[in-house]
């Protein structure tokens, strides 16, 4: 049979020649499949350093009064007489009498009194500002560029992201500018988003898993339904928003049934509706795969004991599930908070700097001042936005941390 | 009390009439209207999508019904300009497919390729470090991804293809963000189809002397295909729908062009600009984002139903 040596051990050479080319041919697609995973890292870095250089700047201030020649020593550390003072040495008397009678100014406090200097009296106004980035990397031409545009104006380093930025309200002037109001008006709109959907969201999932009988037509439809609405653009939701909860509900939703005046449906009421709605497919479908998870049998078990269907559930599946329940429900939470398109379809003031005092209140949202900040040509107003972005993106990461900790704790106990 | 006085009579036979009442179910109002609570919770979502079927029609045939509006030069014509009365949708459904393909080159062949990785040739731990970061790249909000696209992406265009070729809001830098955007969602969707591929089938390609790869491209993707053609599906589904990034980076004021280095708005970033501040309802503007809503509505739950029908094909055959 194997008669010609020299035909085996060609053909066996030839076979190992093929045999690296295929070899090789793997190799440089595990190469191609290796770096598709790695540029969405990159992707992600890239993201991460935009928003962190823009986060710092180089600002180039224009003062109306410099603040170095009003007091001899810091704005900040004058008491308030001196800063009273201030005002009434340099404002005209009808400035200074209108501020007065506003709110007497000696009973200001000392935060207020130094806004009010410098909205009055110093006038700040970015004229430019130059990123981390460009401020290392292209020093000389920069310096240059603003000794020749800007002769008056001063070169400040300026940190975006602060406890100032965190705790002041919107301003016209984004040197002034914090998020307060938007923080604030995200943290009601969440409270009503978890207020409705928690409890339909969790309700839904127990009755389709626990009582629907899966082979009834209508039970079935509402599960393709939910799966199908989970699909649904977050766009169409807003839509959806304005015209059933903004406008058809605008008696209910504007306050004026129960005696608020200004029947305008746009408030952060609508709003939480709005995004309940969008959350709930996801909440539901979360919630099931959790109580899916419970075995079944705890469930025998409590029925042989004499527990009724209702107590089965709230006894024994509910407290077995809830760590998954709640982990579904806090990444729902995270794509609410972020999301953005509904909100301006429902009709989010982009600039209001009165705090939301209840639902019936009109709002700003934190991605709603991001968007905002981000379409203004002026340089600054970028790094306004990238500050907002990296609070929301600390804010969302905690969330998702929180959650990935009660999922390992869940998983731990239960394994 | 009753457990006991049962025991008691069960001993003798004679008295089983009288047992059976008492083992009947007792009606439990309680436990029905909660029942009925449950029924209902689930049948809000039934609300929502009759609700989103009614306010979208009702308003999309008033849109249509008025004098300025003809639908049939709605799908033909390519000026949409409605202060002068013209209604063309092409130009905004030109620039959101426009979009779509460019995150689709981005987010197709470099999703499926990161599955193929995690799936078949990653080590445990270098899945536990890539997953959960590709899991943060599909949690960051839109709006931050717009910010990412005027910012990073659009000087960079700038950069390679030169200030003058490129404009600052551009259909090219907007859909290459959306790409990475959708990436993420692509890999795991396909990874879970991969995933789902049985070991036998594997350990016969590598016993009949195929190589990792050959296993991957041969043997796995063609298996787990109508699971990886549900996740590209999910992709361009979502890409449509996707409203902030372009809403920032693509440009405002509807453009009917196929260059991808020029501003022209999308159906979403359409709705999302003309309804920002007070809209006046029962304009013609109004209206029109309901029209476009339908469409926009239409478009991505046919998708998703062909997708959804093809994971559950695939989840037939493997179990």
């Amino acid at each position: 049979m194997n008669s010609n040596p020299y035909g085996d051990a060609f053909e066996s050479s030839q076979r190992k020649a093929i045999l690296s080319q295929r070899h090789r041919t793997g190799k440089i697609w595990q190469v191609f499949f290796l770096s598709s995973t790695v540029i969405g890292l990159i992707a992600l870095v890239a993201l991460l350093l935009t928003v962190l250089d823009k986060s710092f700047s180089y600002v180039v201030i224009e003062y109306k009064v410099d603040p170095a020649t009003l007091a001899n020593k810091p704005l900040v550390e004058l008491s308030n007489a001196e800063l009273v003072n201030l005002l009434e040495t340099n404002l005209s008397k009808n400035r200074f009498r209108t501020l007065d009678r506003a709110n007497t100014l000696t009973t200001r406090s000392h935060e207020d009194l130094l806004n009010l200097v410098y909205e009055n009296v110093v006038e700040p106004r970015a004229l430019a500002s130059y990123s981390m980035s460009q401020w290392i990397f292209d020093n000389p031409r920069i310096r240059a560029e603003v000794a020749d545009k800007y002769p008056q104006a001063k070169l400040e380093f300026r940190a975006w992201i602060s406890g100032s930025f965190l705790i002041d309200p919107l301003s016209g002037n984004p040197l002034q500018a914090g998020v307060r109001t938007a923080l604030l008006g995200s943290l009601y709109l969440i409270l009503i988003t978890i207020v409705v959907a928690f409890p339909v969201g969790v309700g839904s999932a127990i009755y389709l898993e626990e009582y629907a009988d899966k082979t009834k037509w209508y039970n079935r439809i509402i599960q393709t339904n939910i799966d199908n609405l989970a699909g649904v653009p977050s766009i169409v939701y807003g839509i959806i928003g304005l015209a059933i909860f903004v406008r058809t509900l605008a008696p209910l939703t504007s306050g004026a049934f129960f005696g608020n005046e200004d029947g305008n449906g746009r408030t952060i009421l609508s709003a939480g509706l709005t995004m309940a709605l969008l959350i709930l497919p996801v909440l539901i479908i979360n919630s099931q795969e959790a109580i899916r998870a419970v075995p079944n049998s705890l469930r025998q078990a409590s029925y042989g004991l004499g527990g009724t269907k209702w107590q089965t559930i709230w006894n024994h599946v509910l407290p077995y599930a809830l760590p998954g329940i709640l982990t579904g429900t806090i990444l729902a939470i995270s794509r609410a908070i972020g999301e953005t398109a509904p909100l301006i379809i429902v009709g989010a003031a982009t600039f209001i700097t009165s705090d939301p005092t209840g639902p019936f209140s009109k709002f700003t949202a934190l991605p709603i001042q991001i968007y905002n900040w981000t379409t203004r040509p002026q340089e600054v107003y970028r790094n306004i936005a990238a500050a907002a972005i990296l609070i929301l993106m600390i804010t969302l990461l905690s969330l998702n941390a929180t959650a990935i900790l009660l999922r390992n704790r869940f998983s731990r106990r239960h394994a | 009390m009753a457990s006991m006085e049962i025991s008691q009579r069960m001993k003798t036979d004679k008295l089983t009439p009288v047992i059976l009442p008492l083992l009947k179910k007792k009606p439990r109002v309680g436990e029905k209207i909660i029942q009925i609570f449950l029924f209902l919770s689930g049948a809000i979502s039934i609300l929502t999508t009759l609700g989103i079927v009614f306010e979208l029609g009702k308003e999309s045939l008033l849109f249509f019904s008025s004098p300025e509006v003809n639908i049939f030069s709605f799908f033909t014509t390519t000026t949409w300009q409605p202060s002068i009365g013209k209604f063309g949708v092409l130009p905004l459904v030109n620039s959101t497919l426009m979009t779509t393909t460019f995150a689709m080159l981005i987010a197709l062949p470099l999703g499926l390729a990161a599955a193929i990785y995690l799936s078949e040739y990653a080590s445990a731990r270098a899945r536990s470090i890539l997953k959960p970061i590709l899991e943060i790249l599909a949690g960051v909000p839109t709006v931050v991804y717009g910010y990412f696209a005027l910012n990073f992406m659009t000087p960079l265009l700038r950069g390679i293809l030169g200030e003058n070729n490129v404009q600052i809001y551009n259909t090219l830098s907007a859909g290459l963000v959306m790409g990475i955007m959708i990436l993420p969602l692509v890999s795991s969707m396909s990874e879970d189809a991969l995933s789902a591929v049985p070991r036998s089938l594997r350990e016969a390609a590598y016993g009949l002397g195929a190589t990792r790869f050959e296993t991957a491209i041969k043997i796995i993707v063609p298996a787990a295909l109508s699971g990886i053609i549900a996740a590209f599906i999910i992709g361009i589904s979502r890409a449509i729908g996707e409203t902030m990034i372009v809403a920032v980076a693509a440009g405002s004021g509807p453009a009917f062009t196929f260059n991808p280095l020029k501003g022209a708005e999308t159906m979403t970033g359409y709705i999302a600009r003309i309804s920002g501040g007070d809209l006046a309802y029962d304009t013609p503007d109004y209206n029109s984002i309901f029209a476009i809503g339908l469409l926009l509505f239409s478009i991505t739950l046919i998708l998703n139903i062909i997708s959804r029908r093809l994971v559950a094909k695939y989840r037939e055959v493997y179990e």
